[in-house]
């Protein structure tokens, strides 16, 4: 019953929420508390995961796989973890963070529905249910991009949703054509199947199919444009609930399927994730070197950082998976913060664009600092998380000779120090030109509810860091799970009605 | 017995309770943080037997032994010798800056820094493994990028500051890559180990690879040529940082490393010449850069770098006397070198100025800094009886005795020497004899703690030199003795007979006189190489920096132009390749599927449908192309109709009409369709879209050619009505065998519905 706790926790409050429309102070709180209670049960999941137990429910009680079947294993439980830690940050956050229109407009309902499908995809172990919890969860993005915007949001929302939808036209395509040819739609059975299936080659146009959808969610090159298009036009809690986890629903759907339906050596895929892996980095981080767009800085970094991921799932072995999902977890922290970070220093400073702020390390040294754990963390500085990230993947490749892509790498990471400076020398050191506008909205509600959440994820960051083990052997077990899909296989499939 | 983990941990602490302790002791902290460096050093001393002779004290903890990665310290005779110096410097130089920085509103975030600093370098030459090496090499970059920017207000600050963070973070994630690659062969991160996989490493195909990586992070690090350009730029800092990290600690970690590695690493021949012909360059292009500079911190910061290119020079000769020299030469250096850029500090704060054309005469106003000044001055010329002299004997030694080109290399470091000579004349007369000139401020004598600083330094100089065999011989010796355990006793003394040494060294003292008092000439011509030589790899690290950043603004320009209809093409252009690869070996091997037995009706559907698609797309009217995909609806409604899915069909039907019935309602309010794609475009569109939908339509009729019946058919069939009580399959598939996808659907529908509601009621300014 607990597994099903975090898709029914967020629909229920989002019906409730709706239920109190023009009460926004109200579904605040709501929104809040439900957080909590989804960060409660992912932690209690978690717990109960990491023994190695993999836990299940067959939706209706419809045996499998006849019916849908919702499986956590350490992956899945730890995903909705640290989706619950975002969630909560972002609902603090939101206490002050976000503007009286949108809260006005469905801003709540609209995030629990997000969560709803975020959560869904990450627990489902059916290919057709992992569709509708992505249709989901874009509906409830679109709408939250457009939301109360203007006309550049409006064009940014657009291509966001455009491009979406050509992979969840790619996605339908390719579970059509293997429900054909498998006769199955449930994960476990179809990687209990696929294996003596004859089809080589159509099972590998399949594949690609499914690499594309996936790349489009997750941002990868060359289908990653929607991304920087569209994210810099988001208020600071939905670009941080965004960049935490919507493309990491992508990168999960990657290292699920290519490891249990689609084992990526099977296929002959690894060296085409190995080479998108190498221009995502790259490309993504070169991008970022030339924004000044606070965010939009940010979001050419998510695409980078996905590269790094794709690099783990590429190298395949159990250190690199370990250090990929590691890197995914590392990575939802510390970006959602920087987010919220950016949503403050706006604030405080009346501008996203980094050359018109300024003088912040004075005003508000406090920011400066919370600001430095997140980017050193995200540039792999020791002892942070992204350290131990880094390390690991690229260790991992070393050991594997993939020379030119650790070196691709590490020229990334110089190029993300090399981004994060800039930030703090324009945002924190330099003086600033003019006094900032002063538009301080005298309605304005306290901002320890916005520095709140980001001394909490900057907390967990430095910790991750400094004590990396707990969670380095948590994904070391999902790594081997990841690897040997038979208990997962098992779970989905041994259950009596 | 000591705990270099608990050093290390409460040096940070103190850091970190550094704001606060300002603040309770009303800017008295100094007297607390000084606690650190002198209880550590204290510590140090009390062991000063054991680690000589002694075991080496090891402390391990763990870290992510998932990793295999342990938190390792080890405090051998090299460690302690390093110890020794960062915990006495340290001290000191905290001191000189409570009073440099005395009133400065900033002291607590410099006490931060400068503390954090201290024990990561602390911990850099503990660490027993190479992971923790590298975390606290990482930290004290990132503390020195702190702290060159430390007066963040000047552009110039924050511009040295990152490229320093740069240039030494290259050499970081280089140094990062070969540690991997390191433990990979060694099979462990543990420094005992690595010194015990000595044979293997050097015989691996990837050794070359191994100390390439090593030594572009040792390079950058410790600034030798063409990485040195860093190192007078991090000039901006405030004086104390440059006396402690940019000449006695820091920029010494890269030696350190080299040292602590050689015995792994070293003794190759490619060790051998890749160590000693940068350093020999940088010995001589420093002390020859140093020799035009003006402004007395960046002539010392250039006599750095020269002292650096020995030291590296001196590890890649290898010889036993090569190590011993090193080590001495490195403890001479840091005792004069601190205490000359602490008498720079003194100097600009009392007179105002650094410039060393205003400067003149102070001694009469600053006899005790003058006098300190002399001291260190002499130490670093090499003068009898100071310890720099017992040191420049053992350099030319171990030159001597080079085991390649010993002529070249003596003579290089003649030079060099040479050179160093004159600008330490140059850095004493000039500044505190001669002609006084009016500065900035009026001059006077620098406050006590800013005095002791130097004078202690200096005077450990002289009396070390003095006595240098119960000083420094021990230290030495133990520390020689972790890079090459096998070296006989160490004994220094002051005079050794007339050798060819002595005259190399009377040689060198008369060339560096006659080169200060007549080098004018070489000064302008040092002048103008300075702009050349600086001007070399400088300017490459800029166009580098700005030849990546233009490529970067190309590219995202290129990628990220903001149409959509390119995101589009790009995105739809590389599912054609991928798909077109995996079906080619299809293609290849003619397995296409039978397309006969087709019945007339369906055949006509599908050209229907076909015909419908394309007059959406190319029709330039809304109306026409709305009911061009009324009619690709309806088609695939009678295709589910002619397949026997009637309530599919009935569906599908619905909403078809539903949907067009809405689309012509809101017509007329629309803008006219705009056309403005070329025929080029449009062309290239149409085979795209043609090319994708062939790929699409194959992989559809394999899938339908290698269908298998489902499992799931046949129980549904079963189940349906006697445990789900419903005779419509379909009805009941949607509502209890998958009803978790419909309540996902349903939820879709309804932020659908709420989207459409609250966009309209949240869009600001009204739609036009």
């Amino acid at each position: 019953m607990l597994i099903l706790l975090p898709i029914l926790v967020p629909l229920l409050t989002a019906i409730v929420l709706v239920g109190c429309w023009t009460r926004p102070s109200v579904q605040r709180i709501i929104a809040l508390g439900s957080s909590c209670v989804q960060l409660a049960v992912a932690a209690l999941l978690l717990h109960q995961t990491s023994t190695g137990r993999i836990v299940t429910i067959a939706i209706g009680a419809w045996p499998p796989p006849f019916g849908i079947v919702l499986v956590a294993d350490i992956l899945s439980a730890l995903m909705i973890t640290v989706t619950g830690v975002v969630s909560v940050a972002v609902m603090v956050y939101s206490m002050s963070g976000i503007d009286a229109n949108r809260e006005a407009h469905g801003y709540y309902p609209l995030l629990s529905t997000l969560l709803t499908g975020v959560n869904g995809a990450f627990l489902t172990a059916d290919i057709f249910n992992l569709y509708v919890w992505f249709e989901l969860l874009l509906i409830s993005s679109f709408v939250l991009t457009a939301l109360g915007g203007g006309k550049g949001q409006l064009e940014g929302a657009v291509k966001y949703v455009t491009l979406n939808l050509i992979a969840s036209v790619v996605f339908l395509t390719a579970t059509g054509v293997l429900y054909g040819i498998a006769g199955t739609l449930s994960m476990g059975d179809l990687a209990a199947r696929i294996p003596a299936i004859q089809h080589r080659e159509i099972l590998g146009m399949v594949a690609v199919l499914y690499l594309v959808a996936f790349g489009i969610k997750a941002a990868m090159f060359p289908l990653y444009m929607w991304l920087p298009a569209s994210y810099h036009t988001l208020p600071a809690p939905v670009g941080a609930l965004f960049s935490g986890l919507l493309t990491k629903v992508g990168v999960y759907a990657f290292y699920r399927m290519f490891t249990l339906v689609f084992p990526a050596m099977d296929f002959g895929m690894t060296t085409l994730i190995l080479v998108i892996s190498g221009f995502t980095m790259l490309v993504g981080v070169l991008g970022a070197a030339v924004q000044y767009e606070f965010r939009r800085l940010l979001s050419f970094h998510i695409v980078s950082q996905i590269g790094y991921l794709l690099f783990a799932l590429g190298v395949g072995t159990p250190l690199a998976l370990a250090g990929g999902i590691f890197y995914t977890i590392h990575n939802i922290i510390a970006k959602a913060n920087l987010y919220l970070i950016a949503g403050v220093a706006a604030r405080l400073g009346g501008s996203y664009d980094i050359r018109k702020l300024g003088g912040l390390f004075s005003a508000a040294p406090w920011l400066g600092i919370l600001f430095l754990v997140p980017a050193l963390s995200l540039a792999g500085v020791p002892p942070l998380s992204g350290f131990w990230a880094k390390l690991a993947v690229i260790r991992a490749g070393l050991e594997r000779e993939h020379y030119l892509l650790g070196a691709v790498a590490l020229i990334t990471s110089l190029l993300t120090l090399f981004s994060m400076s800039k930030v703090w020398s324009e945002v924190f050191w330099k003086q600033r030109d003019s006094n900032p506008e002063t538009d301080a909205d005298p309605a304005q509600r306290p901002i320890a509810y916005q520095v709140a959440p980001i001394a909490l994820l900057a907390a967990i960051t430095l910790t991750l860091g400094l004590f990396a083990e707990p969670l380095f052997a948590l994904v070391s077990d999902a790594a081997r799970q990841l690897l040997d899909p038979s208990a997962y296989v098992d779970a989905v499939l041994r259950r009596a009605p | 017995m000591i705990s270099p983990f608990s050093i290390i941990l409460s040096g940070f602490l103190f850091a970190a309770a550094a704001p606060l302790l300002q603040r309770f002791t009303r800017d008295r902290a100094h007297v607390i943080l000084a606690l650190y460096p002198l209880l550590t050093l204290l510590l140090l001393i009390n062991e000063y037997g054991l680690v000589v002779d002694g075991p080496v004290i090891r402390e391990s903890l763990s870290w992510v032994p998932s990793l295999g990665i342990g938190l390792s310290f080890a405090l051998d005779g090299l460690a302690y010798f390093f110890a020794l110096i960062i915990t006495t410097i340290g001290l000191l130089v905290l001191l000189y800056a409570s009073a440099y920085f005395k009133g400065d509103q900033r002291l607590p975030r410099f006490y931060l820094l400068f503390m954090s600093f201290m024990a990561s370098m602390l911990g850099l030459v503990l660490a027993d493994t190479l992971i923790t090496l590298f975390v606290f090499w990482e930290l004290t970059g990132v503390s020195s990028y702190f702290l060159i920017g430390f007066n963040n207000q000047r552009a110039a600050a924050r511009a040295g500051a990152l490229q320093a963070l740069l240039v030494t973070g290259l050499g970081g994630l280089a140094l990062l890559a070969g540690f991997i690659m390191l433990g990979n062969i060694a099979g462990s991160y543990d420094l005992p180990r690595i010194m015990e996989s000595s044979a293997i490493i050097q015989q691996s195909p990837l050794y070359p690879a191994i100390l390439f990586l090593l030594l572009l992070g040792a390079f950058t690090k410790s600034a030798q040529v063409p990485f040195h350009f860093w190192l007078p730029n991090a000039m901006e800092a405030p004086t104390p940082v440059s006396a402690y990290l940019h000449s006695a600690t820091m920029v010494k970690a890269g030696i350190y490393l080299l040292a602590r590695l050689s015995p792994a690493l070293g003794g190759t021949e490619l060790w051998h010449y890749a160590l000693s012909i940068p350093g020999a360059i940088t010995m001589l292009l420093g002390a020859f850069l140093a020799f035009g500079q003006t402004d007395l911190k960046r002539l010392l910061a250039y006599s750095t770098i020269s002292a650096l290119g020995t030291l590296t020079l001196l590890l890649g000769l290898y010889t036993d006397d090569a190590v011993k020299a090193a080590l001495i030469f490195l403890f001479v250096h840091s005792l004069y070198k601190g205490a000359l850029f602490m008498i720079a500090g003194s100097v600009d704060h009392e007179s105002g100025t650094r410039d060393i054309r205003a400067l003149g005469g102070l001694y009469l106003q600053m006899p005790a800094t003058a006098a300190a000044a002399v001291l260190a001055a002499l130490s670093m010329a090499g003068l009898p009886p100071l310890l720099g002299f017992i040191s420049k004997e053992l350099l030319y030694e171990a030159k001597l005795q080079a085991p390649v080109a010993a002529p070249f290399v003596t003579a290089a470091g003649v030079c060099a020497n040479a050179l160093i000579v004159a600008l330490a004349a140059k850095f004493v007369l000039m500044t505190f004899f001669g002609q006084a000139h009016s500065t900035p401020k009026q001059p006077h004598e620098a406050p006590i703690l800013m005095r002791i600083g130097p004078a202690l330094l200096a005077g450990f100089g002289l009396i070390a030199g003095l006595l240098p065999d119960q000083l420094a011989s021990r230290l030495i010796e133990g520390a020689v003795q972790a890079v090459r355990p096998e070296i006989a006793p160490v004994h220094f003394s002051l005079w050794h007979g007339f050798t060819d040494v002595l005259i190399l060294s009377t040689l060198t003292v008369g060339a560096g006189i006659a080169l200060f008092r007549w080098g004018g000439w070489l000064l302008v011509r040092g002048e103008r190489m300075r702009v050349l030589a600086s001007l070399g790899p400088a300017r490459a690290y800029d166009s580098l920096l700005r030849g990546t950043l233009r490529l970067a603004n190309a590219l995202t320009d290129a990628i990220q132009d903001g149409t959509l209809r390119h995101y589009l093409l790009l995105a739809l252009i590389f599912l054609c390749v991928l798909l077109g690869a995996a079906a080619a070996p299809l293609l290849r091997h003619g397995t296409l599927p039978a397309m006969s037995g087709i019945p007339f009706h369906e055949a006509a559907t599908a050209v229907l449908i076909a015909l419908g698609a394309v007059t959406v797309a190319s029709s330039k009217s809304r109306f026409t192309a709305i009911t061009a995909l009324g009619v690709v609806g309806f088609g695939v409604s009678l295709i589910f109709l002619f397949y026997g899915a009637p309530d599919l069909a009935l569906t599908q039907f619905s909403i078809e009409t539903l949907s067009i019935v809405l689309f012509v309602l809101v017509l007329p309010r629309l803008p006219k369709l705009l056309d403005t794609s070329s025929l080029s475009t449009r062309i290239r569109d149409a085979l795209l879209s043609s090319l994708l939908g062939l790929l699409v339509a194959l992989l559809v009729l394999l899938g339908a050619d290698a269908h298998a019946p489902s499992h799931l058919q046949e129980f549904f069939g079963e189940y349906s009505v006697p445990f789900a009580h419903g005779r419509n399959v379909v009805n009941v598939i949607l509502v209890d065998f998958r009803s978790l996808d419909t309540i996902g659907e349903i939820t879709v529908l309804l932020v659908s519905a709420l989207g459409v509601y609250a966009l309209m009621r949240s869009w600001p300014g009204e739609r036009q």
